[in-house]
C-alpha cells in the first residue's frame, strides 16, 4: 500500500498506514526524493506508527531515504516507533545512526522547527 | 502436521504475508508484546533470506506443546544454492549482498532456539523457536 505524503508548510509528512512491503518503501523513497524537489522542503516527517515489524530490510531503507533526502537538502525524521519495535531493533542491533528520531508527529514537526531555526542562527 | 501454516514465499509481499500470520499464530498461543515482534520480526529476517538466496521456498508454522511449555516452530525451507560457509553467514555484519548482515544472527538473538541446516546446491532449512514464559 502506498504512503500518503502531505505538504505542511516547508515540510513533508509521510504517514505509514500498513504494513509495508519491500516495493512500497522502494516507492516511499523515491516519491519523498521526487517530492522534496518539487516541494522545495526542508524538513521530512516519517511516521511509522503503525508498524509492527521494523526489521533489517526496512531499517536500511529508512536509513537510505533520510542520507538521499540530506543530499536533497532536507532532513529527515523518523516518528512514532513503538517500545516493543525499539526492543526488537536494539536486539537485532538495528540503529538509525545520523537520522532524527522523535517520539511523535508532534515532537517531529518541533525537531524539524529547531534544526532550522539552528540553521538560521548559524547562516546569520 | 494437522495444525502447520504453510505459507509459499515468492515474493516480497509474501514476507508480510508470513509475518502477519506468524504473528497471529503467536497470539493465538498466547505470546504477547514484545515476544509477538520479535517473533514477526524473526519471520521477516528468515523469509527475506530465503528470497534473497534462493528465489522461492516457504515458512512453516506450528504450535508446539509438550508437558512442561508451548510455544511456537517456525521453519523456513529453501531449495536454493545453500550456503557454503555457515558459520560466516552467521556472523553478524556478514552479508553477501548489500544488507546490513544482521538478518540471520538477528533472528537468532531474537528466538529461544535456532538451527540452520544447508548444503550447498540442495538448499537451506532453518528452524526456530520460540517458548512462552
Amino acid at each position: 500500500m502506498q504512503v500518503p505524503v502531505l505538504k505542511q508548510g516547508s515540510y513533508l509528512i509521510a504517514s505509514v498506514q500498513s504494513a509495508l512491503s519491500d516495493a512500497d518503501l522502494l516507492q516511499l523513497r523515491d516519491d519523498l526524493s521526487d517530492r522534496v524537489g518539487r516541494f522545495r522542503s526542508r524538513g521530512v516527517i516519517i511516521d511509522v506508527t503503525v508498524l509492527d515489524v521494523i526489521d533489517s530490510f526496512a531499517t536500511r531503507m529508512l536509513r537510505e531515504v533520510a542520507h538521499m533526502l540530506k543530499l536533497r537538502g532536507a532532513e529527515t525524521v523518523i516518528v512514532g516507533i513503538q517500545p516493543d519495535v525499539a526492543f526488537a531493533m536494539v536486539q537485532l542491533g538495528l540503529t538509525l545512526e545520523g537520522i532524527g528520531t522523535a517520539l511523535d508527529l508532534e515532537e517531529g514537526l518541533a525537531y524539524l522547527d529547531q534544526l532550522a531555526k539552528r540553521t538560521l542562527k548559524h547562516a546569520k | 502436521m494437522p495444525n502447520d501454516a504453510q505459507i509459499p514465499i515468492r515474493s516480497a509481499a509474501d514476507i508480510v504475508t508470513a509475518r502477519q500470520e506468524g504473528r497471529a499464530l503467536a497470539m493465538k498461543l498466547g505470546f504477547n508484546g514484545a515476544d509477538l515482534t520479535m517473533i514477526a520480526t524473526s519471520i521477516s529476517e528468515v523469509a527475506r533470506n530465503i528470497l534473497d538466496h534462493a528465489n522461492h521456498g516457504e515458512i512453516v508454522l506450528r504450535p508446539l506443546e509438550n508437558s512442561s511449555k508451548r510455544g511456537i516452530l517456525i521453519v523456513a525451507k529453501d531449495e536454493g544454492p545453500g550456503i557454503p560457509n555457515v558459520n560466516q553467514a552467521m556472523k553478524y555484519g556478514y552479508s553477501t549482498r548489500k544488507g546490513l548482515g544482521v538478518g540471520l544472527p538477528g533472528a537468532k538473538w531474537l528466538m529461544d532456539e535456532f538451527d540452520i541446516q544447508s548444503d550447498v546446491g540442495k538448499g537451506t532449512t532453518i528452524a526456530m523457536k520460540k517458548w512462552l514464559h
